[in-house]
């Protein structure tokens, strides 16, 4: 089933663009040009966090680390082997892919773990980057209760993406 | 909100120097005490061709999902998307019942972050978040404000393809297969995140 969303997605989109007469060809030619920029602006950051990230691993400390969170996060049901992508997901969007990326290599794409990694990078956001760019751009100085909400909205997403992997494919 | 733009990064910046910094001198000392030296530095070596390798991994479905993401920006897909949330958002975001603008902003902003076109979706989520402010507070977030950054921050997405790269990239049998396990994670990270922030709102009203 799932196979068929994103072959039919892109069907939908060029049927209504032929429909709308818009030039799909020469649209997707531009956004995709746009994507390459996107990406030049990304790799220098990769480079370095996965340098950082795979440091970090080299040396014990990830799993020293994991070792110690581990009961808490064993509680929640998520896999203590995340813990590092759980803390800095809301904090940097290339870190955290650089994170996920190094963990389903480890573990592999298909495996519990890995598919656990790909589910919370998917249903996720940079928060305390997005806090940032809207109440700065709107002036808003007291926040209020938005850090601790948002980050429940985190916590819970961390939370479902181990529930929902593991009754699908435990 | 350029210069806006460009402080925000240069914030990020003095953060991630710091865990950049901070990453470097834990994994010395814990490599010295558990004597992983060799392993430390060899590490510094693939790491770096790692962040390549994975950049060439995800460059395609990159590029390729920037250029659909134009085309259904274009044909109107956003639009469409946002009539059929509207009685959601109506009930969520009740100033977009009287504000027509606001409306607009805020299912554009919405619509944009599921179908992942984040490029689009933050300035429409700005213009929204400056006509939610409430006039008499300015400096203060609105019950509705902090809301829209829940929402934002829930990431409701439909297709997340650059996990889906990075998956594919590794040697996964079907990338697309752990969609339905985004969806249902995002919706109840999303709805639990609305309630978190509803109790709050409560509890917090005279703030």
């Amino acid at each position: 089933m799932t196979d068929y969303v994103v072959p039919v997605l892109l069907l939908l989109t060029a049927l209504l663009a032929l429909h709308k007469k818009e030039n799909a060809y020469d649209l997707l030619l531009d956004g995709a040009g746009d994507g390459l920029k996107l990406l030049s602006s990304i790799v220098p950051a990769l480079v370095l966090l996965l340098t950082a990230v795979s440091m970090l691993r080299a040396s014990g400390a990830v799993e020293l680390f994991s070792g110690f969170l581990a009961p808490v996060f064993s509680f929640f049901g998520i896999p203590p082997e995340t813990a590092l992508l759980v803390l800095i997901r809301p904090l940097s969007g290339s870190a955290a892919l650089a994170v996920g990326a190094e963990l389903m290599g480890q573990y592999g794409p298909d495996s519990l773990i890995g598919r656990t990694v790909a589910v919370m990078l998917g249903s996720t956001e940079t928060t305390f980057y997005t806090i940032s760019v809207y109440f700065g751009a709107a002036g808003i100085k007291k926040t209020r209760y938005t850090v601790p909400a948002a980050l429940f909205a985190d916590f819970a997403g961390f939370f479902m993406a181990s529930l929902t992997v593991r009754l699908f494919w435990a | 909100m350029c210069n806006f733009h460009i402080w925000c990064f240069e914030v990020m910046y003095v953060v991630m120097s710091w865990i950049w910094t901070l990453i470097l001198a834990i994994s010395l000392v814990c490599a010295g005490v558990l004597d992983r030296g060799s392993a430390l530095a060899g590490a510094v070596v693939q790491g770096a061709q790692a962040g390549i390798s994975l950049a060439f991994s995800i460059a395609g479905s990159i590029c390729l999902w920037t250029g659909v993401g134009k085309l259904m920006e274009r044909v109107g897909l956003t639009r469409g998307l946002s009539k059929l949330l509207s009685p959601v958002l109506r009930r969520i975001f009740p100033s977009t019942q009287t504000d027509e603008t606001v409306r607009h902003y805020l299912s554009a902003n919405i619509c944009a972050n599921i179908l992942g076109l984040g490029n689009a979706a933050t300035p429409m989520g700005i213009q929204a978040a400056k006509r939610l402010k409430d006039p008499k507070r300015p400096g203060i977030a609105t019950d509705e404000l902090c809301r829209l950054i829940v929402l934002n921050t829930a990431s409701i997405q439909l297709i997340p393809a650059n996990v889906a790269a990075v998956r594919a990239g590794l040697g996964a049998a079907a990338p697309f297969d752990i969609l339905p396990a985004v969806w249902v994670t995002s919706l109840c990270s999303a709805v639990l995140g609305l309630t978190a922030a509803w109790i709050m709102g409560v509890v917090k009203r005279h703030d």
